[in-house]
């Protein structure tokens, strides 16, 4: 029972014997926290009045955590911090590096807005169905998928945040919203099978799931083992997580059923957690496998584009339209990853961030518009600009934005590909790449000018005031995204760093393995 | 279930199925058992009382609405995490206090409040799936 204290055997060779510092728990905080909070919600579920302080308290609290995580990380270097003391590779390792902490301050953003905005989006009966507990849970579950260092416990989050999105897609318990759960959460069953099959095939081949240690050995092992059949199989995992060509058809079905607020952060989360295990696996893990499969994917990638985009100009429907565009945003991202480089790679997690923030505006847009104009479809939704001059001037932006176009956030990263594509060569998907610029350009523009210019036949126009807890999110986003796309240097230098510390993990591995560490 | 002799027997079978799940509970740090084996026992006995003597008889025995005991589990299990915070070592080191108490020395630790807070967890959840579709099967 009792540890014995003044034993002979030499502690330090299984234990992290040094002191843990205040900075070390940043590492592990953002998911305690959501966690805490989340359990502190489920507990409190007589008491639905209290849910949303306390959410959205908890989520400004995360945003906190994760900006201080990300300014210590940029700082120090990455940060690691072994669970239960165990040495790495035994222990379950919490690794964080400029990119995760880019990706979690992102996301914790994105959820605060989602938060405020819930406020208005979210009746009583969706708080008696648990909405609260349920966003706290997802965080917990993306947060942790964005900062483990351990390739099973990234899987573990993915389960977490699977299991809280099926909870948060049936709010409601519709037909229709049950409908889009079923395909939503079959599609992804497979894909989480794969992962694990994948990662088990792994284990079998390195004997270690931390990823350090996996990007060590890889080195040795390229010649013998089957490491190309493992990145094949976590490129289709984590490529239907992210809702790529030809496995994206689960998204368009199903985001366009929940409640707003619920769409607006799966649109802005779920999908770029599997860009983000994506870019983890094949950038830092098997990078000369990623050369391999360079041209299956920017093939995907540039089929992504153009398919998600086609669907977009199809539809009518303003959620499903906005459903597509993140699939087509999707392939610019997966465009980059298959390039790679620091230009390609840079601008792959400069563009999953962008549209984390723009994809997540446009649905709230989407909620609002459908409060104003009585409908979804934007052949009969008219009017929208008289009615509200200042929420349409919002989505216009946000328009701007998701096709690309200066001076808002999808620029740039959009250059960095273009740039990135020409540089090796691959003229046909840099013309991808525009290509499905311009017909986003176009997409919008039909939508923007049916159901916003267009004049309401018969009414009178007159001005609809909105409350501020749906304008507030929405003008954050906007903001953000022309704060970003007016003065990018701090975020690009951020990024490019984070690309260099993917390309190059040398800081990783010396956080996780301090001065060559074991072996 | 109408029977006299299940009717009888259930609260005795219940009480003793719950004794022993904290039994499997505490016992599972060393030998086998543990919070998730122990909560299902302690499900199965309220099954079994829930199936004698009705659903809302449970939800009164119980008092705490079980998706909230589930809830002070996840919280329980996510301090016994910090609460190496405060001792200076990585989150969930196991970390061990030995008071005694009428001269007994009772080892307690925080491997012991996560497997609490499993077994809280597994309590709440599954009990509340089983009343729930108990209460839909009477109809």
């Amino acid at each position: 029972m009792a540890v014995p204290t003044s034993s002979s055997v030499d502690l330090s060779a299984a234990l992290v014997l040094g002191p843990t510092t205040g900075a070390d728990w940043l590492v592990i905080l953002p998911v305690a926290w959501c966690f805490a909070v989340g359990a502190v919600l489920v507990m409190l579920r007589r008491a639905v009045g209290l849910h949303p302080i306390i959410a959205v308290a908890g989520l400004v609290g995360l945003v906190l955590i994760d900006a201080l995580l990300l300014g210590h990380v940029a700082a120090h270097g990455p940060e690691t911090m072994v669970m239960g003391r165990w040495l790495p590779p035994f222990g379950i390792a919490f690794t964080v590096d400029l990119t995760g902490a880019l990706f979690a301050l992102v996301a914790a953003i994105v959820a605060l807005a989602g938060g405020i905005f819930s406020l208005a989006d979210i009746n009583d009966s969706g708080r008696r169905y648990g909405f609260y507990p349920f966003l706290m849970l997802l965080m917990a579950g993306v947060s942790g998928a964005f900062l483990t260092g351990d390739i099973f416990n990234l899987y573990v989050w993915f389960e977490v945040l699977l299991i809280s999105s099926f909870g948060l897609l049936v709010l409601g318990s519709e037909p229709e919203q049950i409908d889009g759960t079923v395909k939503y959460g079959f599609l992804n069953l497979v894909a989480t099978t794969l992962f694990l099959v994948a990662t088990g095939y792994l284990y079998a081949v390195f004997g270690t799931l931390n990823m350090a240690d996996i990007a060590r050995k890889a080195e040795g092992l390229r010649g013998s083992a089957p490491l190309m059949t493992l990145t094949a199989l976590y490129v289709l995992a984590f490529g239907m997580k992210a809702a790529a060509f030809p496995v994206n058809f689960w998204l368009p079905a199903s985001y366009h059923t929940p409640r707003v607020v619920v769409s607006a952060l799966f649109a802005g989360l779920l999908t770029k957690v599997g860009i983000y295990a994506l870019i983890r696996v094949m950038v830092m893990l098997f990078p000369v496998e990623r050369e391999e499969l360079s041209f299956v994917m920017a093939l995907a990638g540039a089929l992504t584009m153009i398919v998600g985009v086609l669907g977009a100009l199809a539809q009518t429907d303003f959620r499903r339209i906005l459903g597509y565009l993140v699939v087509s945003g999707i392939g610019s991202m997966l465009a980059g990853i298959a390039v790679g480089g620091p230009g390609g790679i840079g601008g792959a997690i400069f563009y999953a961030l962008h549209s984390m923030l723009v994809m997540t505006g446009l649905y709230f847009a989407a909620g609002i518009a459908a409060r104003l104009g009585g409908g979804s479809s934007i052949a009969t939704v008219s009017g929208l600009y008289r009615k509200n001059v200042g929420f349409a001037a919002l989505t216009l932006m946000l328009c701007f934005a998701v096709s690309g176009l200066p001076p808002f956030s999808g620029f740039w990263p959009k250059v960095m590909l273009v740039k990135a594509a020409l540089d090796i060569g691959a003229w046909w998907l840099a013309a991808a790449l525009l290509l499905a610029g311009f017909c986003t350009v176009i997409a919008t523009g039909r939508l923007f000018l049916l159901a916003y210019w267009r004049d309401e036949p018969g009414a009178a126009a007159e001005t609809v005031r909105l409350p501020p807890v749906v304008l507030v999110p929405l003008a954050g986003l906007s903001l953000l995204t022309l704060g970003i796309g007016l003065y990018p240097e701090p975020l690009l230098a951020t990024i490019q760093s984070a690309a260099a510390g993917l390309a190059e993990p040398s800081a990783y591995l010396n956080s996780v393995f301090p001065a060559g560490g074991l072996r | 279930m109408k029977s006299v002799i299940f009717r009888t027997v259930a609260p005795f079978l219940t009480s003793l199925m719950t004794l022993f799940s904290i039994f499997v509970l505490l016992r599972g740090h060393n030998e086998p058992g543990g919070g998730f084996i122990g909560g299902l026992i302690a499900v199965s006995a309220l099954a079994i009382y829930g199936i004698a003597h009705g659903v809302e008889t449970v939800r009164r025995a119980i008092y705490f609405h079980p998706m909230a005991i589930a809830g002070a589990g996840l919280l329980a299990a996510t301090v016994a995490g910090l609460i190496s915070l405060f001792a200076h070592v990585p989150f969930m080191t196991g970390l061990w206090i030995y008071p005694s108490l009428f001269g007994v020395e009772i080892p307690l630790s925080t491997v012991m409040l996560f497997d609490t807070g499993v077994y809280l967890v597994v309590v709440g959840a599954i009990s509340s799936v089983a009343l729930s579709l108990e209460e839909r099967g009477g109809e």
